[in-house]
């Protein structure tokens, strides 16, 4: 057995639910639809699941709001004979798949779903919330940021932004092509909650919500979940389909946990994972034939793609430019379903779903040529961990 | 393009034994920070220990107030219906040995004026026993 055990772990099956802008399905319900649906993906029984974690930790008895799913609610429902599970906080939102990875290697379970179920569209969140003149109570992290009304991620990522763009040259133009080139993916795709083409004109005409962010570069509140199966490479079904096995996992939190405190600001937690995830593997950028990175707000995928060495601080205005760079027939094919930006807020367990089907060839009419190779990354401020999945 | 100046209604937190010295200590007019008494690093928010040379030996400890601005954003989005928009949200890194830095906003500024590198010095805002930190030109 190799030191580095996600080696020896595959995704056997990945799923996702129908994504919902309008509340119309209690999401509760949307979570045990992807949960099922990965599970059937992966040639399983719902008996075969002998594990189960998610993040971050969610509320038992309570199905909505942004972690809309407990794992003990979906054991309940599902009828699970668990040997292992969890719910927490860890390196942002594939902490879960990081925990199973450690579960399967010790031997606990064989095969553990892992999922991301939001609800944010069943209760109102940020402005909508505060309509009422209520103001909240901000407590943790919150206290910091609220009471200078900067309740959103968006102001405390527009922050590092700032000085970013200023100390790159990466201008506006050169960002709104991460918004474009997902949006014209996302035609492709019908699970996306929003398909129709944005023009260059229309990003520059689009509501700002706070310099340099329009309205076009924050991702898109849904409900809705996306799951996977983690398994023992050597406990799934045969099957004439691609396997897909880690090859890499980044964890990594070395400097400062913290928004604005970190001693390489406007850097984020993510670049400590991204080195992590490089150290465990032979392979190297240059052997990507997609990305799936992170995009609650589209310079959280500028910043990604410097983390992961994909390009160079300064080069990467560039490297955007046009688009063609990271279309679907590009050098590097980026966030190949729409991400978040299109086809919603899950936190970028869809973009693990959709580097599954590249991967397998599964991926339809925005199938890559000869995907081989995905790196798939989450989070952005205090949260950051990445993988890198391989067709064996 | 400047912002409204008025005392506007901040979300507040409940102060605690970890976040007392931040909130309430400027009634005397002057920013507490957590510094080191044995590197003299200063630290934000409260840490038990030093993280760079692990003493225990720490407690708030007043500065300067002094600082520069290290970024900021033009805030649109009406996130509470009492605050007119647009305003500013701006990150200060203090001149202390750190890095500290802290969010302020910027009312009553011309927007343009507000870049990295500019000069800033802490005033508070009193709000019942809490003074909000809060920085303007110096």
């Amino acid at each position: 057995m190799t030191r580095h055990f996600e080696k020896n772990c595959v995704i056997s099956g990945a799923g996702m639910s129908k994504m919902y802008r309008k509340p119309e399905v209690y999401p509760f319900n949307l979570a045990v639809d992807a949960c099922r649906n990965a599970i059937a993906d992966a040639g399983l029984e719902i008996g075969d699941i002998d594990g189960i974690a998610c993040w971050p930790h969610a509320a038992v008895h309570v199905g909505h709001g942004s972690s809309a799913a407990s794992p003990v609610d979906i054991k309940n429902s599902l009828g699970l004979k668990l040997n292992w599970f969890e719910a927490g906080m860890g390196p942002g939102q594939f902490a879960s798949i990081a925990n199973a990875i450690g579960a399967i290697a010790a031997g606990y379970c064989n095969h553990v779903l892992c999922y991301r179920a939001e609800g944010e569209r069943w209760v109102p969140m940020y402005g909508k919330a505060y309509a009422d003149g209520n103001l909240p109570t901000p407590e943790g992290f919150n206290q910091w940021t609220t009471p200078y009304f900067a309740p959103s991620a968006a102001t405390w990522i527009a922050l590092h932004a700032d000085l970013h763009m200023r100390q790159t040259g990466l201008t506006r133009e050169q960002l709104a092509m991460i918004a474009i080139n997902q949006r014209k993916n996302a035609a492709l795709n019908p699970n996306a909650v929003y398909r129709e083409p944005i023009t260059l004109d229309e990003y520059f005409d689009a509501r700002m919500i706070t310099t340099p962010f329009c309205i076009y570069d924050c991702d898109v509140p849904i409900d809705g979940a996306a799951a996977v199966v983690i398994s023992r490479a050597d406990a799934i079904p045969a099957s004439s389909r691609p396997t897909v096995r880690f090859e890499a996992v980044g964890t990594a939190l070395h400097d400062h946990f913290s928004w604005f405190q970190r001693s390489d600001f406007p850097n984020m937690a993510m670049s400590d994972a991204a080195k992590m995830l490089w150290s465990r593997t032979d392979l190297t950028p240059a052997d990507l034939t997609s990305a799936h990175l992170y995009d609650g707000f589209s310079w959280l995928t500028v910043l990604w793609l410097e983390a992961l060495g994909i390009t160079k601080p300064g080069e990467t205005g560039d490297f955007l430019e046009g688009g063609q760079r990271i279309a679907l027939d590009g050098v590097l094919p980026l966030n190949t379903n729409g991400g978040q930006l299109s086809e919603g807020r899950l936190h970028a367990f869809n973009h693990l779903v959709e580097a599954v089907r590249q991967l397998r060839g599964e991926a339809g009419d925005r199938q890559v040529a000869d995907a081989k190779v995905a790196v798939c990354s989450a989070g952005g401020g205090v949260f950051g961990s990445a993988l890198l999945i391989v067709r064996d | 393009m400047t912002t409204e100046t008025a005392l506007l209604a901040r979300p507040l937190p409940a102060i605690n034994d970890m976040n007392g010295y931040f909130w309430c200590g400027g009634a005397d007019g002057v920013l507490h920070i957590m510094k080191c008494g044995d590197c003299s690093l200063y630290f934000h928010p409260y840490q038990s220990c030093c993280s760079a040379c692990l003493s225990a030996n720490v407690a708030p400890a007043p500065v300067s107030g002094r600082g520069s601005v290290l970024s900021s954003t033009i805030n649109h989005q009406p996130w509470f219906p009492h605050v007119p928009v647009p305003y500013i949200v701006a990150l200060v890194e203090l001149d202390e040995k750190g890095p500290v830095r802290l969010l302020t906003n910027m009312f009553g500024e011309p927007v343009d004026s507000i870049v990295p590198g500019l000069r800033v010095s802490v005033y508070f805002e009193q709000h019942g026993d809490i003074f909000v930190p809060l920085f303007r030109p110096a």
